[in-house]
């Protein structure tokens, strides 16, 4: 199935996750950023399934706007300090580090805009993606090919668990 | 145009599969309309039924029997002086019951009354569902902190905790739900919603019966762990008026509460649908493998129009029963009304026309129904959980019984095959 | 309205990497810090994605690898921000200036 108007929901999506991006990185309360993180987000997973990837763009909202988001919350809560609002919200090098990300920016675009090779390869047909089966395909990679890096990605999880356990937990 | 909106009518397929954008919108408002009718039939069965299991009547002055109950509740609340604490952060305030309300409600996309009657069928349905509904979570957490006060804020911490950490159980026991549907004979399972009612029918057997008690344990770890996912009792700790004074939405008034009361109901459906189509077999009738044949085709579908004309039996005993003094003259005639409304509905389902394509959704809502019931039978039955109990029963007892049932489901069902 | 390419997808994870960067190297709240570094990696899936729409699926698993590692690392970056937060009572990055105390 053809999706219907790509233009229309491209543009609407991105101009939704780079405005959420924009007030992630300028607002001045923290639970004010994690709301336009999660607007991100949510843009993200559209344009996912706009790229035929629904299977990521499931994970992405259970765990990235639904568990991580949540976790960030808490923690923005839990640390709830009044200060914040009163204090400077840039740090001193601000002019510094703006120039040199917004040239790293404009370096990648010139570069994608610019570069023949990435033309080439941008024009060849897309690959044959059902989007029916792509949860199965995608459960063949993982449990197939790439069985080594699903169990290391495990065993981080476990280390990451055991370890935000034992650094955030009372000292008795 | 005309070919655009008739063009669909023959097609098999849901219309987001088939890209037909007016159909989707109609079936978008029906399912929408339907959800609100739920939801205002659920608030007066719960006061009714919780009432009748406490040994009283409930609501029954505003219509016959309280009919009308809802209405009234509905136009106090919208009447109501929408309070805004002073330092509370407004736009927060604003967002979060809009949050609660669309998780609540953009879940149904996917819900399948019927093998072509959902709104869209995606490859990830379930997936789908399970994300969606975790974003409720935000909207709670949200509530909790701009309200800028203490027992909101605790509120909010304690039931979002409860609400991810029974998320991890429920999302165990729907993977041994989907395992069960990679049993066929190419060995590739499904996610989507109706592919999951679609390997039920084909393998013959609800899944909650299948390879006894493991699909029953894994029903009975949903049933639980839905329960606390959406805050009803007895894991209600966090929003009971006797605890938390009302937990995270004690500083929402009027229309705002009544946007959370709204995606509470709506979420507990939606779960119940999901319970519903991975377990019970969704649409389908009692025993469709097993008792096949024309006859007994005939005698299930007459179900339907025999359940309204119970309701309206209910009805017209009610109306027997109604005091004989002129006060009740309006109220009686009002009930004999509803009864005979109720009565009409169900000689329509009797035609056969109508009787045929009514089958699935029928069934659906009658299983979904019985969900609705046993959530407000639990809230009369079951003392509350205090909340570390509650911690403790849903990571000490029900995440490892799930994950053993997964493994014995998945040991059984390569050692059977 | 030109047809949507590829080259669309990457130029708009090259502004979300921009912007996320800006985050990073700018801001003194050390949470918005974290969800700075949330939106470079979800820049770095964007591209993954995209181009697995060229090339097959691996991009879209590495994708899911990717989402794991940043859900373990913010998990991590915000155990450690709760066990500084509990001595030194700021979350200022400026003011996590000692090796020990």
């Amino acid at each position: 199935m053809t999706p219907v108007a790509t233009s229309f929901f491209f543009y609407f999506l991105s101009a939704l996750a780079l405005s959420g991006g924009v007030l992630v990185i300028t607002r001045r309360n923290p639970v004010h950023s994690a709301l336009a993180l999660i607007l991100t987000l949510l843009a993200l997973a559209g344009i996912y399934l706009m790229l035929y990837a629904p299977f990521v763009a499931g994970v992405q909202i259970i765990l990235y706007a639904g568990g991580i988001m949540v976790l960030f919350l808490f923690v923005i809560m839990l640390v709830n300090v009044g200060r914040v609002e009163k204090e400077k919200q840039f740090n001193q090098q601000w002019i510094v580090s703006f120039v040199a990300a917004l040239g790293l920016g404009i370096l990648f675009v010139v570069i994608f805009t610019k570069s023949p090779l990435l033309r080439q390869i941008a024009q060849k047909p897309p690959a044959q993606l059902v989007e029916s089966s792509n949860t199965q395909e995608i459960g063949n990679w993982l449990y197939g090919q790439y069985m080594l890096s699903f169990e290391i990605a495990s065993l981080l999880l476990l280390v990451a668990i055991v370890g935000a356990v034992v650094m955030a937990k009372k000292r008795v | 145009m005309l070919d655009y909106i008739t063009s669909y009518l023959n097609a098999n397929v849901t219309p987001g599969q088939a890209g037909n954008m007016f159909w989707a919108f109609v079936y978008i408002m029906v399912v929408f309309l339907g959800i609100s009718l739920a939801v205002v039939a659920m608030n007066w069965l719960e006061r009714k039924a919780l009432a009748h299991m406490q040994v009283r009547l409930g609501p029954m002055r505003v219509g016959p029997h309280g009919l009308l109950q809802p209405i009234a509740d509905a136009i106090k609340l919208l009447l109501k002086e929408d309070i805004i604490p002073e330092r509370a952060d407004k736009a927060v305030f604003w967002l979060a019951p809009f949050m609660v309300v669309m998780a609540a409600f953009t879940t149904y996309i996917v819900v399948p009354f019927g093998p072509t009657h959902a709104i869209t069928d995606m490859n990830i349905g379930i997936l789908f569902m399970l994300g969606v509904s975790s974003l409720g979570v935000l909207g709670i957490v949200m509530a909790g902190w701009a309200s800028n006060s203490n027992y909101p804020l605790i509120g909010a911490l304690r039931s979002s905790a409860q609400m991810i950490s029974y998320e991890v159980a429920m999302g165990m026991a729907v993977v041994s739900a989907v395992l069960m549907t990679s049993l066929n004979d190419k060995g590739i399972g499904t996610l989507s919603m109706i592919g999951i009612v679609q390997a039920q029918q084909e393998q013959g057997i609800w899944f909650v019966f299948k390879y006894f008690p493991l699909g029953l344990i894994a029903f009975v770890i949903f049933a639980i762990a839905m329960v606390a996912e959406t805050n009803r009792a007895p894991f209600d700790l966090p929003e009971a008026e006797s605890e938390l004074t009302a937990g995270f939405h004690t500083e929402y008034s009027g229309f705002r509460w009544s946007l959370f009361m709204l995606g509470e109901y709506a979420a507990m459906i939606a779960v119940s649908s999901v319970a519903v189509t991975l377990w019970l077999g969704g649409w389908l009738r009692p025993f469709p493998n097993t008792l096949t044949g024309p006859g007994w085709d005939f005698l299930f579908s007459l179900f339907p129009g025999a359940t309204f004309l119970l309701l309206a039996g209910f009805t017209f005993l009610g109306v027997m029963r109604m005091p004989k003094h002129p006060y009740f003259k309006i109220q009686t005639i009002g009930l004999g009304a509803f009864g005979g409304a109720l009565g009409l509905i169900g000689l329509i389902l009797f035609v056969p026309l109508v009787r045929d394509r009514v089958q699935d959704i029928y069934w659906f809502v009658a299983k979904v129904a019985v969900f609705m019931y046993l959530y407000i039978w639990y809230r009369a039955t079951f003392p509350r959980y205090r909340f570390d109990q509650l911690m403790k029963v849903g990571w000490k007892v029900l995440l490892p019984t799930s994950i053993a049932a997964l493994i014995a489901t998945a040991i059984v069902g390569v050692v059977l095959k | 309205m030109p047809a949507i390419t590829p080259i669309h997808y990457l130029i708009l994870a090259a502004a979300l990497f921009a912007l996320g960067t800006i985050g990073v190297l700018t801001r003194r709240n050390v949470v918005i810090v974290l969800m700075s570094i949330e939106l470079i990696l979800n820049a770095v899936n964007l591209n993954l994605v995209a181009f697995s729409r060229l090339w097959g699926l691996q991009g879209q698993v590495f994708a899911i690898f990717v989402i794991t590692d940043a859900a373990a690392e913010a998990a991590v970056g915000l155990g450690i921000l709760i066990a500084f937060f509990r001595n030194k009572e700021t979350i200022n990055v400026d003011e996590v200036d000692l090796l020990k105390w």
